[in-house]
């Protein structure tokens, strides 16, 4: 059974219902919270941990994308400490892969450039880990660069849960953990791949990109996803 | 089977045993096994029935005694006559001084500090049960405790026996016990799980491990009791396939007890059906992490997911589910035997009963103990482990594996519980005790753990993941003699940024043996740092040449 509640976000009174996570009652109430594993339509796994917010009276930061709302919470969504914590969750993943933005081709187009334009990422205080990792560009019309890839895993979830084909998964453990396509075969020799490019248009980087891209030329279309999603909402 | 019957068969064990003259009890833990007791085992048979005296004189395996430093351990009865360190060649003086005096050189002293100031509670009896024989377990009163809360107890008496006795949860977090059976055992769904969690992945922890080998049976029983109180039919025995022994013996406990109707349907013509099944973990340690272990069981990738929903509310495929470690559910059927307010008794006012220790590292007596809650860890150590070794000097003592921290010796007076390790930086966690001596480098134990924590992380979250490569790479390059205070102060802040953002606990603890090392061994940092200079003399300090 859901009920109505009301709540206060940066101190502003809003009203909800207590299924809906804080995440979507703030973009409901045009309240931004930074995000990069999330993406409506899809399952959430809070992963990221740019979402993270403070509630009022609890020690642990709790994921928006995940955390449902409750009657009388306070919760504070763009705390001096928060801002910190996003900016440096920034700098950990610019310093792990090997995101050359002026070579890329999402450079201006990419939702990790944004977001760290955004928070005011301006220079990364950790040492950069300048990974050897490969391109597999296998796959007749669309190639994955592991260099610019986050671990967002949109492509695992979009792959299993709109298109079916869980053709996308994830291996390895720590920084060593990569998304591979079937039983880590190259992507061009999968089996299961139905070429419907779904992963390509929900990458926020430059990871997967359709070949023949050049430099800023890769523009993602992730309208698609809450065409999908409504359709089958209509269908229930 | 009834509850006469299960009895009639500890009866007719013990009536067996009374023919017989002399029983020896030989140790079958990893340990021992190590040293070879299973050759020593088959050389006590050998020599029995080279001499016809099978009929007077059994030849038995035991479970653990803790002493493993000294083992291969053999128990001679009647008389609990404990010999050490024996070979296959002492066999005949062994058996020929059966009649006689025990033999000096070979003695363990049972009045020993290492036995004398323990409190055995879940590892009691456990050098008087062949964990490869029901009946041994059932001779000392085994399945009791299940025996009378089903035929005596309604489940919610039970789960008011476990919130009284004010057992916390061994695994580390101390969580209370009947509070989170009185949770799922309320919670709406059906069916509901019980999981016991024996993926012990600490280094140098290996109290379930022991328990599990050794006593196989008390699991079974606890988990049978803890799916009665809860409501649950179905459990699982989450085990790491590191621990094969353990899986090999849980498997025929499970057979046994299954053939006796100690599990399955209408369990001891009662109402009640419990099934039992044992699922392997793959070697990953963030597979202890709850979330992750039902992910795992699932046959999913073994990678926590946030919480709250708890697994209480939503846990193995969405249902109500109860998850508790292994030295947990080992208490349980104690604590139903006994009564709540006898293990009460045990322990300080907010920590009751007793704690398995796996006391490792520079210290005379290496083993498993378990000592009364509230136990100072000075006695811990220099009472019942004898001490430093080789006249080196304390320095400190590390808790809790890589989610824990070093204790130094100003501490040492403080009694072991939940609250008082917290506030001495560190943790209970699950029971691993690592002494060091001066001749460890704070900062090098610092580093290892990172590197633990690097390796086993699962990699879903950014903190987690590239926080923990981050701090380690900042921990090598102190050691190699590269780094400024600058790198220190940022170390500091992502100490703190990745315990406050990590989604589950391996990444949100990850960072406490840097934190606890800082707080106590700050100086050797800055030795490191401002001198180039390793004070205990580990680290290399492959740069310092160029610095100075």
């Amino acid at each position: 059974m859901t009920n109505v509640v009301t709540l206060k976000i940066n101190d502003q009174d809003v009203s909800g219902r207590d299924d809906e996570t804080i995440l979507e009652l703030a973009r409901e109430n045009k309240i931004p919270i930074p995000t990069l594993c999330h993406l409506e339509g899809l399952s959430n796994i809070g992963a990221c941990r740019l979402c993270l917010v403070e509630i009022k009276g609890m020690n642990k930061l709790l994921p928006a994308c995940v955390a449902k709302v409750q009657e009388g919470m306070e919760v504070y969504t763009d705390t001096e400490r928060l801002q910190k914590y996003r900016r440096t969750i920034l700098e950990m993943l610019f310093a792990e892969g090997n995101h050359i933005c002026s070579a890329c081709v999402s450079n201006g187009r990419c939702e990790l450039q944004r977001v760290a334009q955004k928070l005011g990422m301006d220079h990364v205080r950790l040492e950069y880990r300048y990974d050897n990792r490969t391109v597999d560009a296998s796959h007749e019309r669309f190639a994955l660069d592991y260099n610019r890839c986050i671990l967002c895993t949109r492509c695992v979830r979009v792959c299993d849960e709109i298109e079916g084909a869980h053709t996308w998964d994830v291996m390895g453990r720590g920084v060593e953990s990569r998304v591979i396509t079937d039983m880590h075969q190259p992507w061009g020799e999968s089996e299961t791949c139905t070429s419907c490019s779904k992963c390509v248009q929900v990458c926020p980087t430059g990871a997967l990109f359709e070949k023949g891209k050049a430099v800023s030329e890769m523009t993602k279309r992730k309208g698609f996803l809450a065409y999908l999603t409504s359709m089958r909402e209509g269908l229930k | 089977m009834f509850v006469e019957e299960i009895h009639k068969l500890a009866e007719q064990e013990l009536e067996a045993r009374s023919t017989l003259k002399n029983r020896i009890r030989v140790c079958t833990g990893t340990a021992c096994l190590s040293t070879h007791s299973d050759q020593l085992r088959q050389a006590f048979e050998q020599e029995v029935k080279a001499h016809g005296l099978e009929h007077i004189c059994k030849i038995t395996g035991g479970g653990c005694n803790g002493l493993c430093a000294a083992g291969p351990m053999v128990l001679v009865e009647p008389g609990s006559t404990w010999y050490q360190g024996v070979t296959p060649a002492d066999v005949p003086e062994i058996l020929q001084s059966l009649e006689n005096k025990p033999i000096e050189r070979l003695l363990c002293n049972p009045n020993d500090p290492f036995f004398a100031r323990q409190t055995k509670v879940v590892l009691n009896h456990l050098e008087d049960i062949d964990p490869e024989r029901l009946e041994d377990y059932l001779a000392i009163g085994g399945y009791n405790g299940l025996l009378t809360a089903l035929n005596e107890l309604t489940p919610a008496q039970v789960v008011e026996t476990i919130t009284k006795s004010g057992l916390r949860g061994r695994g580390g977090a101390g969580y209370p016990t009947g509070l989170k059976w009185g949770t799922v055992a309320k919670a709406i769904g059906s069916p509901k799980y019980v999981i016991c969690n024996g993926d012990e992945g600490d280094p140098g922890a290996f109290m379930d491990r022991s328990l599990m080998e050794s006593n196989p049976h008390a699991i079974i029983e606890g988990m049978a009791i803890a799916a009665y109180a809860v409501g649950a039919n179905q459990g699982y025995l989450y085990v790491r396939a590191e621990y094969p022994l353990a899986i090999q013996r849980l498997q025929s406990a499970i057979k046994q007890a299954s053939k006796q109707n100690l599990l399955g349907d209408n369990i001891a013509g009662t109402t009640f059906s419990f099934k039992l099944d044992i699922r392997l973990g793959a070697g990953a340690f963030v597979c202890g992490e709850e979330t992750a272990l039902i992910a795992s069981i699932e046959g999913k990738r073994g990678s926590p997911r946030p919480r709250p929903p708890y697994p209480a509310s939503s846990g193995l495929w969405g249902k109500p589910t109860l998850i508790n470690n292994v030295e947990t559910v080992a208490n349980i059927p104690v604590i139903i035997n006994n009564g709540a307010e006898w293990f009460a008794n045990i322990g300080t006012e907010k920590s009751k009963g007793t704690k398995v220790f796996a006391l490792t590292g520079r210290i005379t007596y290496t083993g498993l103990i378990e000592v009364p809650m509230g136990m100072s860890l000075r006695e811990i150590i220099y009472d019942i482990g004898g001490g430093i070794p080789g006249g080196r000097s304390f320095k400190a003592v590390q808790t809790g594996g890589p989610s824990g921290g070093c204790i130094p010796e100003e501490y040492l007076d403080m009694p072991v519980d939940y609250e008082s390790l917290a506030k001495a930086g560190s943790i209970m966690g699950s029971g691993g005790m690592i002494v060091m001596d001066d001749t460890s480098c704070m900062v090098d134990v610092a580093k290892y753990f990172m590197e633990f924590c690097m390796s086993e992380s699962c990699g879903k979250c950014v903190p987690c993941r590239v926080g923990t490569s981050q701090m380690h790479r900042l921990l090598e390059k102190i050691t190699d003699g590269d780094a400024t205070i600058d790198d220190l102060a940022l170390l500091e802040e992502l100490c703190d940024m990745v315990s406050s953002t990590s989604l589950c606990g391996l990444g949100q603890a990850a960072p406490n043996p840097v934190k606890s090392t800082l707080k106590f061994f700050r100086d050797e940092y800055m030795a490191h740092i401002v001198d180039k200079r390793c004070p205990a003399g580990v680290c290399k300090m492959k740069h310092a040449e160029v610095a100075r």
